[in-house]
């Protein structure tokens, strides 16, 4: 147990729990967006999926790796766009499409990156995003090197929830956002366009899925590889209903959420426990499953999400 | 003005519904043949091989239907939950725990040897259906979405799976996380001589029209689509619908778990990390397909396991990754969300002065 | 000397659903000042000419005209720019967002943010002007539904609207919110504004309205001033193009209670409560619910239906004791239900009829045995059903949601007088019907209590609650406030207790 303890309290395991929450936060914004504005966006495991690896490719070919988030997020826009002519425009069923889109960008995902770089020998890597410590602030002891010592991206995510929360609760998109997902007729009758609000929030999830599959891919790791997202993308799904769809609560779960599988990793490498790995694998799913269902009984979603919204019905 | 409307339809004339799923797959192969072209390839060449290597020798026909069995028991599967909007994205869970109850049973010594192929079935249907109840419960009692939770819970049993395969039930003559072979007499008997047409082939092949008959002409098949239509209007008509929702995960949860039987009993004769290469995803665009008839089930996986089948031999020949195939799979879920939409709405064009 | 320009002028408009001529060459004038009451019955087409002038629906021929110049008004964005504000009868409210978050929707921001000052000054302008007062902090779900109603007009005014329609604003009001909201409209008239009151409470009409006009079928019958010397009667006529005579009701002596609810309360929460109801709805007899809608009548029938749990009390039905009611124990029981909400709770739309109306015993004989479906006796009793109630479907496995309102009822009642019911449960149940429906509707409910059986009808329409009722039960807050037999009862007391007066009896 103590060599438990000796884990934990050190700077390396706090820094890598931020490293971890990062595609997290992005993506669980990203769906936060999409779920206020009345949509539920399942098509996010395969958006960050083919989004990390239409990045990755990007970054090597080009040897820019922003060149590489910038082809992530426009690939997340696009699936966005998707979703939006499925469930806004077609009115289709949200849980269906969403499958759908994962199903269709994850065999696109592997599908292209076989057709661009085959099968070698040595998977093709690249030299991946290089942490920037700023100056003055990681030199604080403790919380520098735990805080300002990260990949730029990291940095944009600590910025991207309390943005988030003021674009949702101080803004007259974000107010128009949050009553098209409450209340659609009340924002058509204030003369909102339901339609066109609900496709920018969904090109808005897409490019901040967009943006976590990138961080995975060229920042986590220096390569993309087919097991990349492994189920992290459903797990942002359940951080959004945990964090009752608002920004600060749905990332305090990402750090959650991070923790143990920081955690989970460091008892896989320290062999203290003498379990088969796997089943710290499986710790973090096991946990949010549990974690939704303390949560999810008394849950408030957005009052009109999941609803089609069709005025000349009869 | 010309604009355009969507008005919705009293009932489908039947030559919709039955050309639907073949419009979709048409436009899903359009759509598709982009990506050969971007590969290098000439599309007829690259669609012939896909599609007829699979049907070009005997033996290839048969094969097919092997391949097709656990795609029937999957589609099966979410065509049943489906039906009650239980959204079942956890076959592919279901089916791990189907392999590995008939795994379990099936290398059990000290059973008599003719007991051990129905009680694989029985224990493999059972393991399957139990572990369907777990999103049923998560749903009736705490309001759990259904798809995040049977998800959530794939990863769960894959991780459970192969930690036991990499541990105490690994193969002592293997180097592979795989469980040891089940006895020979647990063993599917082969139908076709010197095929690999097992007795799960068949079982599937004859659960689709039994599938067909609960959902029609049953009190349980009648509640399910009610409850999956209109929950409230069923509760106040007096049915327990989380007694059917349960039911309805329990049976989809039990065909699911064949498949993983058919799989470890008729094919591998173990259970292998590998042995499901996302039957259960594919089980839903082919219930979708099927537009969730049990015996539209039957062609739509004929179809995945041609397609599955002759994507080898059509990347060998073509160059085309392998992976076409998985692209085919999410486009034609798709387009056939889209043309389902006919179904329910016709276009109306109004003139407007 | 020429005509003044009318503040709107709608022209030949014409609108039709599918076989349903909804709008019919209609022809509506207003000048400012003007209060116009909108009379008609249900389906007599006035809420979709007022969703025309709104931009929800498009007309399919005419034309629009504000202050002389002609407008296209193809959505609501285009109508509130034009000065057109509506009070929708299901309000376009977020109870979770506070009054001025309501009122900031769609309005643009002051560089980038919520522009909150100024929505607050102007607020304050509208509370002094039209004594239409609210605190913007307030959540809206914590508002009453007066209150609620005031917020709509305020969003109205809050948009330059000149021009305001409200559907059906008195439903859910007390006779003194009533009050309230004709001392703002009257202010608003004098202001310039022009007022657009779509009722079919003609004593209202009568109060508030300059001018009234008729519409029946689609089409306009009537264009008058609110002169004193129009009767009610005579508008009364106009709505339903023929002399109402009320269905004989023979005198009846009741028996012993069929349903007996004894000090019933709820405790869910986000409802109306029910804080200790007793009643009892005897054989032979039909007890009216009356009482503005909000004030416990949904949980109620739902309770009654089995479908909300009781907190504390006792319900009999024919003396057996319920205690612990469900949809399943109620109707084994004797209880027959219609739901207010025909086509969410009652029948399955999307489904054919012939599954709806099998679906309250669809595991019983004779529609199934051991679980096995008996698809011909199935056909068999709807087609009995549809022929004996004169259900006008294309036959029984037409999709239900293509029926019209009145044959959904007659669907509903089908179903549920087949099993012979001790007690019909019918709430709301002429809602949204013609008058020939409806009519049908009530003489079931007369056959009924001939047949001695007993009839709980809860209803917002008074006249229907006079017209049926041989005692009259008054639901405020929960509590039945008072019961009155019918020939203590009459309108003023009714309207005294509804709005809490307890003592009106």
């Amino acid at each position: 147990m103590d060599e438990i303890y000796g884990q934990i309290f050190q700077i390396g395991f706090f820094a890598a729990m931020i490293r971890i929450a990062t595609p997290l936060i992005f993506a669980t914004m990203g769906e936060l967006f999409a779920e206020r504005a009345g949509v539920l966006n399942l098509g996010i495991e395969g958006i960050m999926l083919l989004s990390a690896m239409l990045g990755f490719s990007a970054a090597y070919y080009s040897g820019s790796l922003w060149l590489g988030v910038a082809v992530a997020m426009a690939a997340g826009i696009g699936s966005g766009a998707l979703m939006g002519l499925l469930t806004v425009t077609l009115g289709l069923s949200q849980h269906v499409s969403g499958i759908g889109v994962t199903l269709l960008n994850s065999g696109l995902a592997f599908f292209l990156y076989r057709l661009i770089f085959g099968q070698p020998s040595m998977p093709p890597n690249i030299v991946a995003f290089t942490p920037v410590a700023i100056p003055g602030l990681s030199d604080i002891p403790v919380i520098g090197p735990i805080l300002f010592n990260h990949h730029a991206l990291v940095y944009a995510a600590f910025i991207l929830v309390p943005l988030a929360a003021f674009i949702l609760f101080r803004t007259p998109w974000g107010l128009n956002l949050r009553t098209v997902g409450e209340n659609p007729h009340a924002a058509d009758g204030a003369g909102v366009s339901v339609a066109a609000t609900r496709y920018q929030a969904l090109m808005l999830s897409g490019a901040l899925m967009g943006v976590a599959g990138a961080f995975l891919s060229m920042a986590q790791f220096n390569a993309f590889t087919f097991g990349v997202i492994s189920g992290r993308g459903w797990v942002c799904i359940a951080l959004v209903v945990f964090g009752q769809w608002s920004p600060w609560r749905a990332a305090g779960g990402a750090l959650l959420f991070a923790l143990i599988d920081a955690l989970q990793l460091r008892l896989q490498a320290s062999s203290a426990i003498d379990v088969p790995y796997q089943v710290f694998l499986m710790m973090p799913f096991v946990l949010t499953i549990v974690g939704m269902a303390l949560v999810s009984r008394n849950a408030r979603a957005p009052a009109a999400l999941l609803t089609p919204f069709r005025k000349e019905e009869r | 003005m010309i604009r355009m409307r969507l008005e919705r339809r009293d009932s489908t004339p039947t030559w919709l519904n039955l050309t639907l799923p073949v419009l979709a797959v048409l436009a899903t192969l359009v759509l598709c043949s982009g990506l050969v072209a971007m590969a290098g390839a000439n599309v007829w060449t690259a669609y012939s091989k896909l599609f007829l290597s699979a049907i070009d020798s005997r033996s290839h026909i048969v094969e097919t239907f092997v391949k097709a069995a656990p795609l029937i028991f999957t589609g099966l599967a979410v065509a049943v939950a489906f039906r009650a909007k239980f959204w079942n994205i956890g076959a592919e869970g279901q089916l791990l725990a189907g392999a590995m109850a008939a795994a379990f049973i099936g290398g059990r010594e000290g059973l008599p040897a003719w007991s051990l192929v129905p009680l694989m079935i029985v224990a493999g249907a059972a393991a399957g259906g139990l572990w369907a109840c777990v999103p049923a419960v998560l749903r009736t009692r705490y309001k759990v979405d259904d798809v995040v939770s049977s998800l959530l819970l794939n990863f769960v049993i894959f991780y459970g799976m192969t930690a036991l395969l990499d541990g105490p039930w690994k193969d002592p003559l293997s180097g592979y996380p795989d469980s040891p072979d089940i006895l020979m007499e647990a063993e599917f008997p082969i139908l076709l001589e010197r095929t690999r047409l097992h007795l799960g082939v068949l079982l599937a092949l004859l659960s689709a029209p039994l599938v067909w008959w609960v959902m029609r002409k049953t009190s349980l098949g009648f509640s399910i689509r009610a409850v999956g239509e209109n929950p409230v209007a069923s509760r106040y008509a007096g049915i327990s619908t989380g007694a059917v929702i349960l039911m309805t995960a329990i049976l989809s949860g039990a065909l699911a778990g064949l498949a993983g039987v058919g799989e470890v009993a008729g094919l591998h004769f173990q259970v292998m990390s590998g042995i499901s290469p996302g039957y259960g995803y594919t089980g839903i665009v082919i219930a979708m397909l099927a537009r969730l008839n049990p015996l539209g089930v039957v062609p739509a996986a004929l179809f995945f396991a041609v397609i599955v089948t002759g994507a080898e031999s059509m990347s060998r020949a073509t160059g085309v990754p392998v992976f076409l195939a998985e692209v085919i799979q999410g486009a034609a879920l798709l387009t056939m969300l889209v043309a389902l939409l006919f179904t329910s709405y016709r276009i109306r064009i109004a003139r407007h002065g | 000397m020429s005509a003044p320009t009318p503040l709107l002028a709608m022209r030949g408009i014409g609108k039709r659903f599918g076989a349903v001529q909804a709008n019919r060459n209609v022809e509506l004038t207003l000048q400012p000042g003007d209060i116009l009451g909108l009379l008609g019955e249900n389906g007599a087409g006035k809420t979709t000419l007022m969703n025309i002038l709104f931009g929800t629906y498009s007309p399919d021929e005419g034309s629009i005209e504000i202050d002389g110049q002609p407008v296209e008004i193809h959505n609501s964005a285009a109508a509130i720019a034009h000065g057109v504000g509506m009070v929708h009868q299901h309000f376009h409210l977020v109870p979770r967002h506070t009054v001025l978050e309501n009122l900031l929707v769609g309005r643009p921001g002051r560089r980038g943010l919520l522009d909150k000052a100024a929505a607050i000054a102007r607020l304050d302008e509208i509370g002094r002007h039209f004594q239409l007062v609210l605190d913007p902090d307030r959540l809206v779900g914590d508002l009453t539904i007066g209150e609620q109603q005031r917020l709509e007009i305020i969003k109205a005014l809050f948009s330059g609207a000149r021009i305001l329609i409200l559907d059906e604003p008195t439903a859910a009001l007390t006779p003194q919110e009533a009050d309230g909201l004709f001392d703002a409209l009257r202010a608003m008239a004098a202001e310039g504004m022009g007022v657009i009151f779509i009722s079919h409470k003609l004593h209202e009409v009568r109060a508030i309205t300059s001018h009234v006009m008729v519409m029946r079928l689609g089409e306009v019958v009537a264009n008058l001033e609110n002169a004193p010397e129009v009767s009610q009667g005579h508008l009364a006529e106009l709505m339903c193009g023929h002399e109402l005579t009320p269905p004989v009701k023979p005198e009846k002596k009741p028996g012993r209670p069929l349903l007996h609810l004894r000090d019933v309360a709820t405790d869910i929460r986000g409802r109306t409560n029910l804080a200790g109801i007793s009643l009892d709805v005897r054989a032979g007899e039909i007890v009216g619910i009356a009482g503005v809608s909000g004030n416990g009548q949904r949980e109620l029938a739902e309770v009654i239906a089995g479908m909300l749990p009781l907190a504390a009390g006792s319900l009999e039905i024919d003396g057996a004791a319920v205690p612990r009611p469900s949809p399943n124990i109620m109707q084994a029981l004797g209880m027959g239900r219609i739901p207010e909400d025909r086509m969410g709770t009652g029948l399955i739309t999307s489904l054919p009829l012939s599954d709806s109306m099998v679906l309250p015993r669809i595991g019983e004989a004779p529609f199934s045995r051991h679980g096995i479906l008996d698809h011909r006796a199935i056909r068999a009793f709807v087609e009995e059903q549809i022929e004996r109630f004169g259900i006008k479907a294309g036959g029984p496995d037409i999709r239900a949601g293509t029926l019209s309102g009145g044959n959904l009822q007659k669907a509903l009642l089908a179903r549920e007088l087949a099993w012979n019911p001790l007690v019909l449960l019918a709430a709301q149940p002429t809602r949204g019907l013609d008058v020939g429906a409806a009519r049908f509707v009530h003489e079931q409910f007369l056959d009924l209590r001939a047949r001695d059986r007993a009839v709980l009808l809860i209803s917002e329409d008074l006249e229907e609650i006079f017209t049926l009722s041989d005692r009259i039960a008054v639901m405020y807050e929960g509590r039945i406030i008072g019961v009155l037999p019918i020939a203590e009862a009459d309108v003023r007391k009714v309207g005294l207790m509804m709005a809490g007066m307890e003592d009106a009896a």
